[in-house]
């Protein structure tokens, strides 16, 4: 009878409800600053890590919660003074547990069902465990509770740490707010990005835009440590992923094919362009403000040409007379286009339109990478083209859901747009002028959300930082950085402590709008194993049923 | 049954407080020792020696000197028989609990034990029994006897051969002597040292 019962439960692949290994019980605490757990006596401080998940079984409620300190005390304050003889086991094993002994500081997060199953989830707690109630590390059940299951479609994104256990994200969750990927250089920003876009890919609750800098998310990245190269979107998905790129030239050394190239015209380059741009082609406010007056001259359509024609026939003095501007001013808007405009991707007129076929592939629900190729390096470049493109995506996707809301239309496909370096389009100057800014802040209702990528998030504007909902934080050490990421949450001075002793690889602390609680994650290797587990699982459920609603217009 | 715990009795009570009790031995310095479980009959009352005293049976007649010309010590004992008849040794003990209806309790008993009860050394087994509670340590600790330190480090000392594990046992009342002496690491210090192996 026990026999075949354990036969069943290994069959499941398993474990038992359990409640993991005792660590000791509430002595005191408070909601706001958290329990201390005194630990038992054959547990271990250093078994006990910061960011550790922890069950409070307390008289009617069972907490969730994480280790935010590890702390040693002593029953008695003089311990500290008086000699032990610290080389005689007999006496440091009397004394360790009972005199001296570890305390560990948990901040209940959740309340968690009695029992596990039930339909009601886990809550925000709003108080603390009774004095002397037991202390558990999590266990695997507990963790899938709070976090979801790969079962249930959630996105295996890693482990906790010291845990066997996957940790799970609700992708659909993820995409409904701004995204952001925050940490120094070399910490695996680019892994995990590309892991969560794999994610979004897979499970088809979004279309993604990559505006790909450094060519690393379309048809193959490079893993500097391992040195080599890893999968990239394209090869894991195929014709899910379409390719765009400014520089075919480039693309066609790496012996990369990519579906199209873009090529931007003149009439495509709007003076709040020129305006984004001020601070990385050096110009001066008037400079650039006299853009607008070009194109009340010379009309939307062909305002730069016409400029750049007038600089070259030597008449911007008189042009510089008829609208009033500096001179000056107006040869540096000349030079710096004239140098910008030579870019191989700028031509002087362009009847396709890039954005109009980009939008095409994603409402096909496909997603687009578009790589820059030996433009990435160049500022200016990058910022012109994903704002141009933006842009123009976000006009279309407005009118979209306007309609929709009508009932003239179906709802637009959730998209997100990925955008390296962040700061520069999001400082606080032009914030409130960039696309970007405006998507950050307000696009949510129109299902376009961001995610962003970037090792400086103190310089991006406080108010769209506000606005990033969950947050991928991988090491940080600078004070500024670290309070910009952790500005506006709950808890931030225990998070804190974690942030600044994550590994310097492969981890991250999550947070935000689609998890329950903060998570140090060691995230899951990028190599066959994750290509063999996204290409082997197909479309999801809801992608196949999307499929059939397109084909036969369900 | 009779037999083995003839030869266990080693005095009888001839003095009695509530917290402690001394006993005369029948042979001179035939008491237990220092730390030793001992336990007088009805009811079973248990207690530790705290001190042992050897002395002149009359106060009025002080002990002297006697072996100048001797040339050993057996040969002082050997010339003087009568002095086995003119001292005596007591010792005292410090109650530890009791047992009453087969219940170990290890705090005070209601009446400490009657003027000449019999007082048994504990043999291995009634001492790794008793002394598988360690309420007892707090009792000794407490005694008020100005070496209470002595008493529990020897007390520990004692019992532990009679258990199956006496590392285990050390290891386990040293635990509990840390938890009794939590605020006080100095004193707890010392008496892990009396007692470490």
């Amino acid at each position: 009878m026990t026999q075949s019962h354990e036969g069943n439960g290994a069959g499941r692949g398993r474990t038992p409800p359990e409640q993991g290994q005792p660590l000791g019980m509430v002595i005191e605490g408070s909601v706001a600053n958290g329990v201390e757990v005194r630990l038992d006596p054959g547990v271990s401080v250093e078994q006990v890590k910061v960011g550790t998940f922890v069950t409070l079984h307390g008289a009617n409620n069972r907490f969730f919660g994480v280790v935010t300190d590890v702390s040693l005390g002593s029953t008695d304050p003089r311990m500290k003074y008086t000699p032990i003889p610290a080389d005689d086991p007999f006496v440091i094993q009397a004394l360790q547990g009972t005199v001296a002994f570890g305390t560990v500081s948990v901040l209940p997060q959740l309340t968690m069902p009695e029992v596990l199953g039930d339909d009601q989830g886990p809550a925000a707690a709003k108080s603390i465990p009774s004095h002397f109630s037991r202390a558990f590390t999590a266990s695997q059940e507990d963790v899938e509770t709070v976090f979801g299951s790969e079962a249930d479609g959630n996105f295996w994104i890693g482990n906790p740490l010291d845990m066997e256990t996957k940790l799970c994200l609700d992708l659909g969750e993820l995409v409904k707010r701004s995204i952001g990927v925050f940490g120094k250089s070399g910490t695996g920003k680019t892994f995990l990005t590309r892991l969560l876009l794999a994610g979004i890919v897979q499970s088809g609750q979004a279309s993604s835009l990559i505006f790909d800098m450094h060519s690393e998310y379309g048809w193959q990245g490079q893993d500097a440590d391992k040195g080599g190269m890893v999968k990239g979107l394209k090869q894991l998905f195929g014709a899910k992923v379409s390719t765009f790129t400014l520089d075919e030239e480039h693309s066609r050394r790496r012996g990369v094919s990519t579906d199209e190239t873009v090529h931007l015209g003149f009439n495509h380059i709007e003076p709040e362009d020129v305006e984004l741009l001020r601070a990385s082609l050096n110009l001066s406010e008037v400079a650039a403000s006299a853009a607008y007056n070009l194109r009340e001259k010379y009309g939307e359509e062909s305002w730069l040409k016409e400029f750049l024609d007038a600089g070259r026939n030597g008449s911007l003095l008189e042009l510089a007379d008829e609208l009033q501007v500096n001179a000056g001013a107006l040869r540096a808007l000349y030079n710096r286009m004239g140098r910008f405009t030579r870019h191989g991707f700028m031509v002087e007129h362009s009847r396709v339109d890039t954005a109009a076929q980009i939008i095409e592939h994603l409402e096909r629900g496909q997603h687009v990478v578009l790589e820059f190729g030996r433009y990435g390096d160049d500022e200016a470049a990058y910022i012109l083209v994903s704002n141009l493109l933006t842009r123009r995506i976000h006009r279309k996707y407005v009118e979209a859901k306007e309609s929709a809301m009508g009932g003239a239309g179906k709802e637009p496909r959730p998209l997100v747009i990925v955008i390296e370096e962040a700061h520069k389009f999001l400082n606080s100057g032009v914030a409130s002028q960039t696309i970007f800014g405006i998507i950050a802040r307000e696009l949510r209702k129109y299902n376009v959300t961001l995610m962003v990528i970037d090792q400086r998030p103190s310089g991006i504007d406080s108010e769209v930082l506000s606005q990033v909902g969950t947050r991928f934080c991988c090491l940080l050490d600078n004070e500024r950085d670290i309070d910009a990421v952790l500005s506006g949450t709950s808890g931030s001075r225990a998070l804190r402590s974690v942030l600044s002793r994550l590994e310097a690889k492969q981890q991250a602390l999550m947070f935000g709008h689609a998890l329950p609680l903060p998570v140090v994650v060691r995230i899951r290797d990028y190599g066959p194993a994750f290509y063999e587990s996204i290409q082997g699982g197909g479309d999801s459920e809801a992608e196949r049923k999307r499929k059939v609603d397109e084909l036969f217009g369900g | 049954m009779t037999g083995p715990l003839m030869e266990r009795r080693v005095g009888e009570v001839v003095q009695s407080t509530s917290t402690s009790f001394v006993a005369q031995c029948y042979q001179l310095e035939g008491a237990p020792a220092l730390g030793g479980l001992v336990r007088t009959d009805s009811p079973d009352i248990y207690g530790v020696v705290g001190s042992v005293t050897t002395e002149p049976l009359d106060s009025a007649r002080p002990v002297l000197a006697r072996g100048e010309d001797a040339g050993s010590e057996e040969e002082v004992i050997r010339d003087n028989p009568q002095l086995a008849r003119l001292l005596t040794s007591r010792f005292e003990v410090f109650i530890a609990g009791y047992v009453e209806d087969g219940v170990t309790h290890q705090y005070l008993p209601p009446r400490p034990p009657l003027v000449h009860s019999f007082v048994y050394a504990c043999d291995q087994e009634e001492t790794a029994r008793f002394t598988s509670q360690l309420d007892l340590l707090r009792l000794l600790l407490n005694s008020g006897a100005s070496h209470s330190d002595e008493i529990v480090g020897a007390c520990i000392r004692q019992a532990a051969p009679s258990h199956d594990q006496p590392a285990d046992f050390l290891a386990h009342a040293c635990r509990a002597l840390a938890v009794e002496l939590s605020a006080d690491v100095a004193r707890l210090n010392s008496i892990l040292r009396r007692v470490a192996p």
